[in-house]
């Protein structure tokens, strides 16, 4: 670590004991929670921009994808879909999914027994059909019965680290498929394919109610370590037992980060990282050497995308509640990049840093536009325009507008970020 | 018959609206990826600014206590063009071509767009707070319905005085861009500058002046995407990412690049949304006594429940991706 990155870390520790000694401890512990969970985020951004040049916006999407897997791996067992006929019909459904795959397949592969391949195209086309046809039957009356009976499929009982593993897991295979479907094309074509993916997992998330509750929400999703509440019966007053809840937390999401850090720089100075470096900065001579490139990029795009879920299931078992509808792309996506694009795109530290920093930032603004607000209105009340209708509404729009600035400033005037790309050399 | 009139309603009037919105937008966007390689993510709220644009200026005109026998939403229309069209130019002037005299890569210009389309949204709602609003205040929307009793239906056939207003307006946009590209000097530089930028500057075409254009037509035609859009549902602030997948997925299915890809695109992906969320069991009725029973009581023939719609275009961008990468029609690559 050079100078630049301790001076810089020091510089956050002191906005944290700042914000601690002016908010309170317990705001200080809260913020850096969910700034270091941001920053796991953030890093695995950096792993796919910063190392793979792949342009991901679909990280909402990669977020609420381990945020449904820690709520329907770690809450516990729903009884009632266990005990009525629920169960049997999510198998059908299952079973007829599986039938169409089968279909598919034979008639991706109906070109091996002689069918002439024009004839392939209509098949596939036929199958695809009948097989999602077939499907809907299925699952169109299991889903009514389950939101109808009980609610929903509820979770496993499983402890919380299997669902932040769960997340991790489900988001790679998610990015493997989003991957293989739209890596190799050009950058454009992938901000375009993955914003698109992004919307459509929301979509998903967001009406299929037997899986996630939908907008009735999950809550509450258990934590690792105790609640406040557990300190609290044991006689800790209200004020430290949220200190040490929320400490206790921090340490874990801490850990994780750290760890993720170090695996992650370890790589990045071995020879895979300098394989990374070159298919970034010359696929094409990276091809010529003997690379598999996509194979490579699709790799870097499902490691970055399990930090992701990793990320959003630990945000929402953080947060206690998994809601599908709470989840925008501006709170998700974008702020995310803010902070790769601020802390340094290539550069570890600097990701995690920028998590950390932007977040804070961010959180912080709520106050500050609303008290500016609040003098704007006093000043136009007295110049007698009258006072500013939807205060509260308007200063959060005024974050939207910074947030967007602030993209386009670091882009003019810094676009290295923070803490640039430590190019080694290797003499 | 009474079937086809509410097939001809839902699908045919209903597409061809979502149709002409989708490419007007489409054309935007693959004109200013012809230009520029980049993938201008801020063109919704482009569409949205130019919508309150034309909203603010019939607000104008009906405090003027000015009537007219067109619907003012369209008559504000060349007003509101203009003035987005400006608007656009200030923000490449301010935003991109700062970045782009830096020698910055397209993926560097397509994040800066990113970041306009959030200043965008702020400012838009900051203005006009995030409700939904109607330009149809001062005036009332004229429904035309045409009598279907001759050929045996009983009820009309139902289009709105805007949606007339579109199509013809589209119908004269799409053949004046036509004769633009095709037949004046700058149109055809334009066109040479999308093939070849530096063939172009190098045989003395003004490539500044060039994307000067590209963002008039682009500013403009994004206010008319906006306000038809606007004038056939209602204005809401929050458009962006609701509209701009469609509008993508319309560019690249045509190819991107391609201006007439572009127009095929938005009507393909338009027709393609209001067919997949059309309820079939309309067709099953007639024939009920003839069919099993699980098919005719049925409800819900849809090809995709309505709230699903957003993945349509989606579905279509990524088999175009999947079996023909470049689009319909063969389209550029950086």
């Amino acid at each position: 670590m050079s100078r630049r990155v301790a001076l810089a870390y020091l510089g956050l520790a002191v906005l944290v004991v700042v914000i601690a000694m002016t908010r309170g401890v317990s705001t200080a512990m809260l913020l850096a929670a969910i700034s270091s969970i941001y920053a796991l985020v953030a890093l695995g951004l950096n792993i796919q921009f910063g190392y793979g040049g792949l342009f991901n916006l679909a990280i909402m999407g990669l977020m609420m994808i381990g945020g449904m897997a820690v709520s329907n791996i770690s809450m516990p067992v729903n009884a009632a879909f266990w005990a009525s006929d629920g169960p049997l019909l999510l198998g059908r459904a299952i079973g007829a999914a599986l039938a169409g795959t089968c279909l598919v397949i034979v008639a991706h592969q109906s070109w091996r027994v002689g069918v002439p391949r024009p004839l392939v195209t209509w098949l596939k086309v036929l199958a695809w059909f009948v097989g999602y046809i077939f499907y809907r039957t299925q699952i169109d009356p299991a889903a009514a019965y389950i939101e109808k009976t009980s609610g929903w499929v509820g979770g496993l009982g499983l402890p919380v680290w299997a669902g932040y593993a769960a997340g991790g897991v489900l988001a790679g295979l998610a990015a493997y498929v989003i991957g293989k479907i739209s890596l190799g094309l050009r950058s454009d074509y992938l901000a375009i394919a993955t914003i698109g993916m992004s919307e459509i997992i929301r979509a998903f998330v967001k009406n299929m109610d037997w899986l996630t509750r939908g907008t009735l929400t999950v809550t509450p999703v258990p934590w690792p370590v105790p609640l406040p509440g557990a300190y609290q019966e044991q006689g800790v007053d209200i004020g430290t037992s949220f200190v040490y809840g929320q400490g206790a937390f921090l340490a874990v999401t801490l850990a994780i980060l750290i760890v993720s850090v170090i695996l992650v720089e370890r790589a990045y100075g071995g020879p895979w990282g300098r394989m990374m470096r070159a298919v970034r900065d010359n696929h094409i001579a990276a091809a010529s050497m003997g690379k598999d490139v996509k194979a490579r990029q699709v790799e870097i795009f499902v490691f970055g995308s399990v930090l992701m879920g990793i990320g959003g299931a630990l945000l929402s078992s953080f947060n206690q509640l998994f809601d599908p509808g709470g989840y925008q792309p501006i709170n998700h996506t974008f702020l995310i990049w803010v902070m790769v694009i601020v802390g340094g795109m290539g550069n570890s530290y600097g990701a995690v840093l920028g998590g950390f920093l932007v977040y804070m930032l961010w959180a912080m603004s709520e106050p500050v536009s609303a008290v500016i607000f609040a003098q704007v209105s006093n000043l136009t009340s007295w110049m007698g325009l009258g006072a500013i209708p939807d205060i509260d509404a308007r200063a959060a729009q005024m974050r939207v507008f910074f947030l967007g600035f602030v993209i386009w400033l670091s882009l003019r005037f810094a676009p290295k970020g923070l803490l640039p790309e430590v190019i080694r050399r290797h003499v | 018959m009474d079937e086809l009139i509410f097939f001809i309603n839902k699908v045919i009037v209903a597409g061809t609206v979502l149709g002409s919105i989708y490419a007007l937008g489409a054309v935007g966007v693959t004109l200013i990826f012809g230009i520029l390689r980049f993938a201008h993510f801020a063109h919704g709220d482009m569409m949205t600014l130019g919508a309150f644009i034309a909203y603010v200026l019939v607000g104008a005109f009906a405090a003027l206590g000015i009537h007219l026998p067109i619907p003012l939403g369209v008559a504000v229309l060349p007003f509101a063009m203009a003035l987005t069209a400006v608007a656009a130019l200030g923000l490449d002037r301010g935003f991109y071509a700062p970045l782009r005299r830096m020698g910055a890569q397209p993926i560097t210009l397509l994040i800066a767009s990113i970041g306009v389309t959030l200043m965008l949204q702020g400012l838009v709602r900051l203005f006009f707070g995030t409700g939904t609003r109607t330009f149809f205040e001062f005036e009332t929307k004229d429904i035309f319905r045409f009598d279907m009793s001759w050929i045996g239906g009983s009820r009309p056939i139902t289009v709105t005085g805007p949606q007339l207003w579109m199509v013809a307006l589209v119908v004269v946009t799409v053949l004046a861009l036509h004769l633009f590209l095709t037949r004046s000097r700058l149109g055809k530089g334009m066109r040479a500058m999308s093939d070849n930028p530096d063939l172009a500057q190098v045989s003395g075409i003004n490539t500044a002046l060039v994307v000067r254009v590209t963002w008039t037509i682009a500013g403009a035609l994004a206010c008319m995407a906006g306000t038809m859009l606007a004038l056939d549902v209602s204005l809401k602030p929050d458009l962006a990412f609701n509209i701009i997948l469609p509008v993508f997925a319309a560019a690249v299915v045509g190819g991107l690049g391609q201006t007439y890809g572009a127009i095929a695109g938005g009507f393909l992906v338009g027709f393609a949304e209001t067919l997949a969320v059309f309820d079939w069991a309309v067709f099953v009725r007639p024939f009920r006594e003839h069919l099993p029973d699980w098919l005719a009581t049925a409800s819900g023939l849809s090809l995709v429940p309505t709230e699903y719609k957003l993945t349509v275009a989606f579905v279509i961008l990524v088999i175009v991706l999947l079996a023909r990468p470049t689009g319909i029609f063969k389209g550029l690559s950086t």
